[in-house]
């Protein structure tokens, strides 16, 4: 392979050769990228346009509201992982209730909907929380079934809920594949110097 | 802004008075909300507290803890907001405390305002809700 750094002007604070739009870390450095600058910050940026085109469309969706965006204001250095902490809690929470609300629907003499409606209040408050709207009003719709004690209703509300939970929680994950690939092609950008 | 002064402050060796930092009981059963209401809080400069229920709450203060503010939820099992919202007040408990609650039904809200607190908002606070509250306090204390 032929050593493009002898025809490299040395840049003297970080002991590298920069060469027009192409720039080599030496061998002596963990990564050598050999990807010039500018398809590297392509990269990110088309990964950041991709992430706001995702969120435009939950948004247009009603799959998610404003409150999804509180959540990205409060995230900053002091806690730069917030948005995915608080999320991961919500699916952690959320499959739990799931599984609380399919148990208790499939015994057929079921009949503590007060249970059922202490699961769909916490369900609700935290869908809130994220600004997961289309799941929030599900559990609405299914709170009112519930409080009719109509099983059936509770039944297809169940099923509902379940579907949209499913996209809204596929969604995030790609969200957050998204970014965690902008955040390393960021990184791969702008090296780190020992 | 000023954040994080309490209303109590002891006098350092040159003189000069010292803030302690203020303190908040986040009062909850969902995980999601203590995550969030702990990292607002503790933005805004107040060292915080999580408990599960109303009953934990009162427990904390029976056994001599105080807080500058208590965001209490309404709805938690084994004692709720309202409970316990009583049950503090009762105590002689003059800390402010504020209803954070998922209902929306202006009847509930009324019972729980109703119970004794200072302030009701709908869940999550929000940054500015929590400043105006950090604002109160402030006032309270000058």
């Amino acid at each position: 392979m032929r050593d493009i750094r002898r025809s490299g002007r040395r840049d003297s604070t970080r002991g590298e050769r920069k060469y027009g739009l192409f720039q080599v870390i030496s061998p002596s450095r963990s990564a050598k990228t050999g990807l010039p600058l500018w398809l590297l910050g392509l990269g990110v940026d088309r990964l950041r346009t991709d992430m706001s085109r995702l969120l435009a469309l939950l948004f247009h969706q009603g799959v998610l509201d404003e409150q999804f965006l509180q959540l990205q204001q409060l995230q900053d250095e002091s806690c730069p992982n917030f948005v995915s902490e608080v999320i991961n809690i919500y699916f952690h929470e959320s499959e739990k209730l799931l599984r609380n609300l399919r148990g208790l629907l499939s015994d057929r003499e079921f009949s503590d909907y007060k249970k059922m409606g202490i699961h769909l209040n916490q369900f609700m408050g935290s869908s809130s929380s994220i600004g997961a709207k289309r799941v929030r009003n599900v559990c609405v719709a299914f709170r009112a079934a519930s409080e009719q004690n109509n099983r059936a209703g509770c039944l297809r509300a169940l099923e509902l809920l379940e579907h949209e939970y499913c996209y809204l929680k596929n969604k995030l994950h790609e969200f957050f594949q998204i970014e965690q690939q902008r955040v390393l092609a960021a990184g791969v950008r702008y090296p780190i110097q020992n | 802004m000023v954040v994080g002064t309490g209303a109590s402050g002891s006098m350092a060796a040159d003189g000069v008075e010292e803030r302690k930092q203020m303190s908040a009981l986040i009062v909850d059963d969902n995980s999601v909300i203590q995550k969030i209401h702990k990292v607002i809080m503790t933005k805004l400069g107040f060292e915080t507290q999580v408990v599960d229920n109303g009953k934990m709450a009162v427990d904390l203060h029976t056994s001599g803890c105080s807080f500058d503010v208590i965001l209490m939820d309404m709805e938690m099992p084994v004692m709720n907001g309202i409970e316990a919202t009583k049950e503090l007040r009762a105590m002689g408990v003059e800390t402010m405390i504020v209803g954070v609650t998922a209902c929306s039904l202006e009847s509930e809200k009324q019972a729980f305002k109703e119970a004794g607190l200072n302030e009701c908002f709908v869940k999550p606070l929000n940054m500015e809700e929590a400043k105006s509250l950090v604002k109160k306090l402030n006032k309270e204390d000058n």
